[in-house]
């Protein structure tokens, strides 16, 4: 544990970076725009070039949102996959949800052009609209699935085991789908999956900016739960806590946030498993009271940085984020993992 | 007797209740744990002891009868109420990282604390007062993942004290530690039985210690069920005798402790007194020599007293001679019955 000065400290450097971030991905970009002039139209002074104010309010402002509450959802979900697993792998993907959301997307995208006879990428705002519900319902299915399983099953590895199985499921059957699909659509699909933050555009950002608004204050009423569930099934128990209730709890919780943020943003992989580490590294506890508001603002923090890279100076279209953070990520953990060895080695 | 009994068992039996057959591992059990007493389950593997303690600790419903802790049935506690009456140490070695002792010994205020678990001054107060009791003071700072598994087991018991019950559950806290280590829990959670006036209940196959430590002994046994009694008595009527009878393990009731049974070979007199006396003769009999002042034998050992390290071994037709460890003394005595081929000595 560190001393409560050197908490301070990490926080607001963490903070910092996170409006650093922010502003930079509203500068940066194929279009630079000074961070002087992104300051004065954001406080909404007159006579600014309307064709940056467009690029700031139409497609970097939504976006920074989108990047900061997803990059908290998922490695929110992580760290709570992480703690009621006891695995240091688990990820928000680990029981199937965000392949769910996938088979969700996969069977709308994909059947439209070939049973409908119209591609639903051409379909606009309408077309957004049915994607996210779709992968919503995707992984709730699967959410629902993982739930019932849990009141059959006892043990944790069989229920990530069938979470795994799940998830192969879901992709053989999007397999199967796009073998049978226009070039098209799986061309849209694809490029769903590759994962972004600019996709949601200024109405639906609200709609997702508020509905995580919700949820992440909401996972904050898990930490106790969680830091029990550190200590084992047998002692968490002995203290009181009724895990097969705590369990399902913190898997819808993680669940539910995977979902949304999955349907928002396509599947992103690797800040979910990543950020947790990366926290509990640089505040060298696992009390979670620490732990999960430290994931929200790592993970957002993460999040703009990875979209900042996807957008740098120079690329021209953006690269996909998903790509990104996986770039990012890896390192983070492996070199996480091989400081653990050196560290022990010392103690 | 100012003892209580804390928890009552009444025609309990205990097992696992499948979907189509039942697994019974014990019926029958009518007995009662006392509080400020010290309690160790002894039984072989597979009889059904970690069973016992999961019935006891609620983790698993009794197949019948009935458990009373402090005159209310178990099955009628809720889960939040049972925490603050019945704590446990487990055999499961929790791999937690990142949490100092202090931390975990804090996690047994949980039943205590409000929704954010954030620990008041008394639960502070309750927690320096437990890592006292236990004496690691030393560790309290300390990564959990970076102790020992004696220190982790102490700072295990440490947790159990801060969540404040008057009844511990301890599975195999002994188990994995080296002897010092072993000796000192067991010493540890005696005292702390008379000091809290808790009731302290543990299983363990550590026999020696349990038979000198413990208050109270509970045997398991697949065919006998369970026999229940302090040390001593079990050692009088015989049931400490029959608990290991055919396994090649002897209770010896001069030390009231267990050994090993020999098969002797052969037979040496063996004269003087004192622990010189008793560490040669355990020597010879861990090389199926029987030794001691009664037997006749063409070679004698004589342990001296006066003069210290000395041993005196006098075989026919040669000089005496003066031996100065056990280790050249078992020497000479295997070369000579070799030599001789046993016969003259072979027990009949």
């Amino acid at each position: 544990m560190r001393q409560p000065a050197q908490n301070t400290l990490l926080i607001a450097g963490i903070l910092f970076s996170e409006v650093l971030f922010m502003f930079l991905n509203l500068a940066l970009g194929s279009v630079q725009i000074p961070l002087s002039t992104v300051w004065d139209i954001l406080t909404g002074k007159e006579g600014m070039p309307p064709n940056w104010e467009n690029i700031i309010w139409k497609s970097r402002f939504p976006q920074v949102w989108t990047a900061l509450v997803a990059g908290a959802g998922l490695s929110v979900s992580g760290l709570q996959m992480q703690t009621v697993f006891k695995n240091p792998l688990a990820d928000p993907s680990v029981l199937g949800i965000s392949s769910g959301a996938s088979l969700g997307v996969a069977l709308v995208v994909l059947m439209s052009g070939t049973i409908g006879g119209t591609a639903l990428s051409q379909a606009g705002i309408l077309g957004e609209v049915a994607l996210t519900i779709a992968a919503i319902t995707g992984a709730l299915s699967v959410m629902a699935l993982i739930v019932f399983a849990s009141h059959k099953v006892k043990g944790n590895v069989t229920l990530l085991i069938i979470g795994v199985m799940i998830g192969y499921l879901a992709n053989a059957i999007i397999g199967i789908l796009k073998y049978f699909s226009v070039e098209e659509d799986v061309k849209a699909y694809v490029i769903w999956g590759l994962g972004s933050f600019s996709r949601v555009s200024g109405d639906q950002m609200w709609v997702f900016v508020g509905i995580m608004g919700v949820l992440l204050p909401l996972s904050l009423l898990l930490v106790k739960t969680l830091n029990l569930l550190l200590l084992g099934d047998g002692y968490a128990r002995n203290l009181g806590l009724n895990i097969r209730q705590a369990r399902i709890l913190v898997i819808v919780s993680a669940g539910v946030l995977t979902a949304i943020v999955t349907a928002y943003c396509g599947p992103i992989a690797f800040l979910g498993l990543a950020v947790p580490h990366l926290c509990r590294m640089l505040f060298q506890t696992s009390d979670h009271r620490v732990l999960l508001p430290a994931s929200i603002f790592v993970g957002a923090s993460l999040a703009l940085g990875c979209n900042l890279l996807a957008r740098m100076p120079g690329l021209e279209g953006a690269l996909p984020v998903n790509s990104v953070t996986a770039l990012i990520g890896a390192p983070i953990v492996a070199s996480i993992l091989f400081r653990k060895r050196k560290s022990d080695l010392n103690e | 007797m100012n003892k209580t009994p804390t928890i009552i068992l009444r025609h309990l039996a205990i097992g696992y209740r499948g979907k189509h057959r039942t697994k019974t591992v014990a019926t029958g059990i009518d007995t009662a744990i006392y509080s400020g007493e010290l309690t160790c389950l002894l039984g072989t593997n597979g009889v059904g002891k970690s069973t016992l303690l999961r019935t006891l600790s609620a983790f698993q419903p009794p197949l019948e009868g009935e458990i009373l802790v402090q005159d209310k049935p178990l099955r009628k506690f809720k889960d939040k109420e049972l925490a603050t009456v019945i704590s446990v140490v487990l055999t499961e070695k929790c791999d937690i990282r990142n949490m100092t002792v202090r931390e975990l010994v804090g996690m047994g205020r949980s039943p205590y604390t409000g929704f954010w678990g954030k620990l008041g001054s008394e639960d502070h107060r309750l927690v320096e007062e437990a890592i006292d009791l236990v004496g690691i003071r030393p560790l309290a700072e300390r990564m959990l993942h970076t102790l020992s598994d004696g220190e982790r087991q102490k700072a295990m018991i440490a947790k159990a004290l801060a969540q404040h019950t008057p009844v511990i559950f301890l599975d195999e806290p002994t188990a994995f530690l080296d002897f010092p280590s072993k000796v000192d829990i067991m010493q540890l959670l005696h005292q702390l039985t008379r000091e809290t006036g808790k009731t302290i209940f543990l299983s363990t196959h550590d026999l020696e210690l349990a038979l000198q430590i413990a208050d109270k002994i509970w045997l398991m046994d697949r065919n006998k069920g369970i026999v229940t009694g302090t040390p001593e008595d079990l050692a009088l009527d015989g049931s400490l005798g029959s608990f290991f009878a055919s396994k090649g393990i002897a209770f010896d009731m001069e030390t009231g402790l267990f050994r090993i049974t020999n098969n002797y070979r052969c037979q040496v007199r063996l004269t003087g007194h004192g622990y010189k006396y008793s560490l040669v003769r355990k020597a010879l009999q861990r090389n199926g020599i029987l030794a001691n002042r009664n037997v006749e034998s063409a070679i004698t050992i004589e342990t001296r007293t006066e003069r210290p390290d000395t041993f005196l071994l006098q075989a026919p037709g040669t000089q005496s001679l003066t031996i100065s460890s056990i280790e050249t003394l078992l020497d000479k005595i295997l070369t000579f019955f070799q030599s001789t081929g046993n016969h003259e000595t072979h027990i009949p």
